[in-house]
């Protein structure tokens, strides 16, 4: 197994030398180096869902940890995907996930082109318009309850100074009409310079000369954006939905501080369900389904997401 | 200056910047309208229409430190004069400051579990980093990705084992237990990242230091940790402000002696009802390092948000 002229000093040197030589070898140091972040990963992520997957078969209650734990087999599933409440959450999450998104694209694109025009000051607005994403959404979010208040609330005085009428004549989040829009304005406002800056990153990429050769082709400026500026900044477009997909998927400190889920179940996303069933009604067993069928299918649609993604660039 | 076909005119950049300048104000004005109301007093602060234009006070500083208690008028007389600018203030109120508040306890626990997670996020990521970096690691990609996977995972799914196992450790509510938590969450970001800064340091350097007889470890720290840190600071930057936002595992693991600001600022009350002065203070304490830190990072921001998968 000898080979390098420093291995064979190597051998022939007594031991505390040949270590001197030597020093660790590559592979001992990779393994070194990469072990203790792939032990506390594996502590603290993959033994947990290794846990979860398996209480999820389970009836254990934390609450009563006396009670003999009894497998059910695949009963939890049975419910959640079967549960009407289920299929309401979902559909909160739906359009929470759908309106933010369409918003935050619209908006953030327009933002980035706008802001591509390298006008004076540029920078300055960036950092400024960046601010709220930055910012802790729990605490954020439970200001917005102060600004959302009716009759004193910013929110609700500024919106009746364009439009006319009395500003306590509505709550955007006691109401359930308008509960499910309180919660996408605010996620709006904090996310949009994400998809910006991302967007903005996109337009950046496209080199002048692909617009000077379409300029001397004298393509129009409509026909411009629509067949260079929007296939080259696609990809782009498609990462900052992927990252908002998934974190929005997630969602749970803006909205709980905001309504709670309420009123009624109006807003009350997967997360938050969730957390109801396993730290308020103490379910651990079927929790533990539901955060199982939850997982797979972030990381299913993530996986088909990325596929498509992949073959985009690759155009 | 020269004529360009893809400059646009200046009639467009000024509509432009015109339309960018309305986006930010309004966009900022939440956050202005936080500063403000905790500068106003609990009367200015409900007032309708909204007042713009009102008399500072630090009234809401002084109610976000302290526990009070309200008091009649003659019980007030009572009392021997107020020995500081604080006690007066209180009085005014007809009330009296019966002790301290919680608030800067939990925020010396956000300092503390906040940069306690980011020391050890960045020694094991940067370690990880290189290696993952510079060495050819038997299932690089799959590790990678493993790593990256955690990410997605709803805080809350993870909660319920992590509850358990904390509590059979005796972790929950403590600052090691945050610490080592908020460690493994902001490990996938700060592997990914650092990655990206080292891949972008030629590998001679430390082939030369090679060469010259350092070992490979001496190359590390001597050759490549210098090289590397901006990007390593920029990356501390982003792992501290994600463990100072984090919400979900903060209000579901601790309660006590470990709780961060996050989840003890929204529930601020006063003497009879909200306090908003006293929660605008608590949130502007709490926010106002992070803008300036996020000014500071501006030109990494992009990376930072995409986990490297973005660089300009």
């Amino acid at each position: 197994m000898i080979h390098t002229p420093m291995d064979k000093i190597a051998e022939a040197t007594p031991e505390p030398l040949a270590r001197k030589v030597r020093g660790l070898s590559d592979r001992a140091i990779a393994w070194i180096f990469v072990a203790p972040s792939i032990f506390l990963l594996l502590a603290v992520n993959i033994f947990p869902l290794i846990w979860t997957i398996r209480l999820s078969f389970t009836n254990y209650k934390v609450n009563r940890p006396n009670r003999e734990i009894d497998f059910v087999g695949l009963r939890n599933y049975e419910r959640i995907l079967t549960d009407s409440d289920t299929w309401m959450t979902m559909q909160a999450t739906a359009h929470f996930l759908i309106w933010t998104i369409v918003l935050q694209v619209l908006i953030g694109f327009a933002l980035a082109y706008l802001l591509n025009m390298k006008f004076k000051g540029n920078d300055m607005w960036t950092t400024i318009i960046v601010f709220p994403m930055m910012l802790s959404p729990a605490v954020v979010g439970n200001f917005w309850t102060f600004l959302y208040q009716p009759q004193i609330g910013l929110f609700n005085y500024v919106v009746t100074f364009f439009t006319g009428g009395d500003p306590s004549s509505f709550s955007m989040i006691g109401d359930v009409q308008l509960a499910s829009w309180a919660i996408v304005i605010v996620d709006t406002w904090m996310w949009t310079p994400f998809v910006m800056l991302i967007c903005l990153a996109g337009l950046r990429s496209i080199p002048d000369s692909i617009y000077e050769a379409a300029e001397c082709d004298r393509a129009s400026k409509w026909r411009q954006f629509w067949t260079i500026t929007i296939p080259m900044a696609l990809p782009f477009l498609m990462l900052a939905v992927l990252f908002r997909g998934i974190e929005n998927f997630k969602m749970f400190d803006l909205v709980v501080q905001l309504t709670g889920g309420g009123p009624g179940n109006t807003t009350t996303l997967t997360s938050i369900d969730l957390k109801r069933e396993a730290f308020e009604k103490w379910r651990t067993g079927y929790s533990s389904a539901y955060a199982v069928t939850l997982f797979v299918t972030v990381f299913g649609l993530a996986s088909i997401y990325v596929k498509a993604l992949n073959k985009v660039k690759e155009r | 200056m020269s004529f360009s076909v893809t400059e646009p005119s200046v009639a467009t950049k000024w509509f432009a910047g015109t339309a960018v300048m309305l986006y930010a104000i309004i966009t900022i004005l939440p956050l202005m309208w936080i500063i403000a109301t905790g500068f106003k007093s609990p009367a200015d602060s409900i007032a309708y229409p909204p007042k713009v234009v009102f008399e500072p006070t630090l009234e809401g500083y002084v109610n976000l430190f302290t526990q009070r208690t309200r008091l009649n008028q003659d019980d007030l007389d009572a009392l021997p004069p107020p020995e500081t600018w604080y006690d007066e203030m209180v009085r005014e109120q007809g009330q009296v400051i019966t002790g301290r508040s919680r608030y800067g306890e939990r925020f010396m626990n956000s300092v503390i579990i906040g940069f306690g997670s980011t020391f050890l996020c960045m020694v094991l990521g940067t370690a990880a980093a290189y290696a993952f970096s510079r060495f050819r690691v038997p299932l690089k990609d799959d590790l990678l990705f493993f790593i990256l996977s955690t990410r997605m995972m709803p805080p809350i799914a993870v909660a319920i084992p992590i509850f358990l196992m904390f509590r059979q450790l005796g972790l929950n509510d403590t600052h090691l237990g945050m610490i080592l938590l908020y460690t493994a969450v902001n490990l996938s970001l700060s592997v990914w990242l650092l990655k990206g800064f080292i891949d972008e340091i030629p590998v001679e350097y430390e082939e030369a230091a090679l060469i010259d007889g350092y070992t490979r470890f001496q190359a590390f720290y001597k050759v490549v940790l210098p090289q590397a840190a901006t990007g390593i600071a920029s990356t501390a930057i982003f792992c501290l402000i994600f463990a100072w936002n984090e919400y979900a595992f903060a209000v579901l693991l601790t309660s006590g002696t470990a709780q961060t600001a996050p989840p003890f600022i929204p529930t601020i009350i006063g003497v009879g009802g909200k306090d908003w002065p006293a929660v605008a203070a608590g949130a502007t304490i709490f926010l106002v390092p992070v803008m300036v830190f996020t000014i500071l990072l501006r030109k990494h921001l992009l990376r930072g948000i995409t986990f490297g998968a973005v660089r300009k």
